[in-house]
């Protein structure tokens, strides 16, 4: 048979489809952000990010996305935004703030345009 | 035997959580969106179902990437929601119901539909949240039924076609009506409408296909099913495609349905957040 929807990568704008090859690049990032539902593990990263960065295995992108806080460069480096929710949960970031980050935006500017949807 | 009485939907944003923990009831931003409930809540107050099939998507904590079932169902005596990594207050256990979990399981896969069967499963705020706008002060509302979480994925592409999940449906409802003992059943359906988190497009809604949306999962779902899931990541948006979710419930109501209410608001957090009661006719 035809595997008729195989690239995922089909071109939407400002959108990465989180595929299987997104899942092979980005598995020690979103391990390390999934680790994150434990208070704890939070803990641990924020007493010494590089060390538990280390731990997860993390390859230089990922390091430096972490260390910017910069959401489009995690999600370029493999990360999931499920997993990334709870990266930006550690820094008490929620979704309007890495919403408006992506898109260059205050957050009262994305909070607005999130308002005209509706009109 | 077990009766499907009718499907819900809802939203099931993080957000929301947050808002009935703080009692935002008639707070202006919120007042529009949990004004779709008490109607709900009224039919369930007549009707008094003994179980919910709850149907959510995870978002990462009852599953990693590590393995991901395509359709898991729960089989736990009970279920308990946990810290999804920005720490909740700690909730009593929701009560499961194992024997018709098993029963759900060995028909699913006789059906051929084969699903990961979980006996301990963490429920986050897709499960949680549905419950709590369903049956305010959940799970410590004695008239909550017992539930069970069916979670499919949505992370990590390859997702489920639309038609599938309507054909999921299709079989649940065979599996429930199968039941040898008398249960009045609803199905939720949770997630959605459009919205998308991740990217350049982030904070991206669409009304006139959630409306679309809305409109056809009534009479026409399966005119929903020629949607392919590009088409649906696209008009949905990234984390649009939990429609998959209302379609699973859908197929599980039958042929014929009657819409008894419905509300749907823009935005509650960056979503657009759509709201039905479906009663299934005889
Ligand atoms: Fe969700």
């Amino acid at each position: 048979m035809d595997i008729t929807e195989f690239d995922h990568h089909s071109p939407i704008p400002g959108t990465t489809v989180f595929d299987g090859r997104m899942a092979m690049k980005g598995y020690a990032l979103n391990k390390m952000c999934y680790s994150f539902n434990g208070a704890e593990a939070r803990e641990e990263y924020l007493a010494d990010p590089e060390a538990y960065m280390e731990k997860f295995g993390l390859n230089d992108e990922q390091k430096q996305a972490c260390r910017d806080k910069n959401v489009l460069a995690l999600i370029a480096a493999g990360g999931n935004i499920y997993y990334l929710a709870k990266f930006a949960g550690i820094y008490r970031l929620d979704v309007q703030d890495i919403g408006a980050q992506q898109t260059g935006m205050t957050k009262e500017d994305f909070k607005e345009k999130l308002r005209k949807a509706g009109d | 035997m077990a009766k499907i009485l009718g499907g819900l939907t809802t939203s099931h944003i993080p957000a929301v959580g947050n808002a009935i923990h703080n009692g935002l009831f008639d707070d202006p931003y919120w007042k529009p969106f949990f004004d779709g409930y008490p109607p709900i809540r009224d039919w369930l107050d007549e009707h008094k179902p003994d179980l919910a099939i709850n149907i959510y998507n995870d978002h990462g904590l009852g599953f990693f990437l590590d393995k991901m079932p395509t359709f898991a169902i729960g089989a736990a005596h009970e279920y308990r929601n946990e810290d999804e990594g920005w720490g909740i207050p700690q909730l009593p256990p929701f009560p499961g119901a194992p024997e018709v979990s098993w029963h759900i399981i060995e028909s699913m896969v006789e059906q051929e539909f084969d699903i990961t069967s979980c006996q301990e499963l963490a429920v986050d705020h897709g499960f949680v949240v549905p419950m709590q706008l369903f049956w305010p002060g959940a799970p410590g509302n004695s008239d909550m039924p017992r539930s069970i979480p069916i979670s499919a994925n949505t992370v990590q592409h390859p997702i489920p076609t639309l038609k599938r999940a309507l054909d999921f449906g299709k079989a649940l409802r065979r599996a429930i009506e199968s039941y040898p003992e008398d249960l009045k059943v609803v199905v939720l359906g949770t997630g959605g409408l459009s919205h998308q988190l991740d990217g350049e497009r982030a904070g991206f809604i669409n009304k006139e296909f959630d409306q679309y949306c809305m409109e056809k999962i009534v009479d026409d779902p399966e005119a929903l099913t020629k949607i392919s899931r590009m088409e649906l990541v696209e008009k949905a948006g990234a984390q649009g495609t939990e429609f998959l979710m209302w379609m699973m419930m859908r197929g599980a109501l039958g042929d014929k349905v009657v819409r008894r209410h419905s509300n749907y608001h823009i935005p509650i957090s960056n979503t657009g957040a759509g709201t039905m009661l479906l009663e299934c006719v005889e």
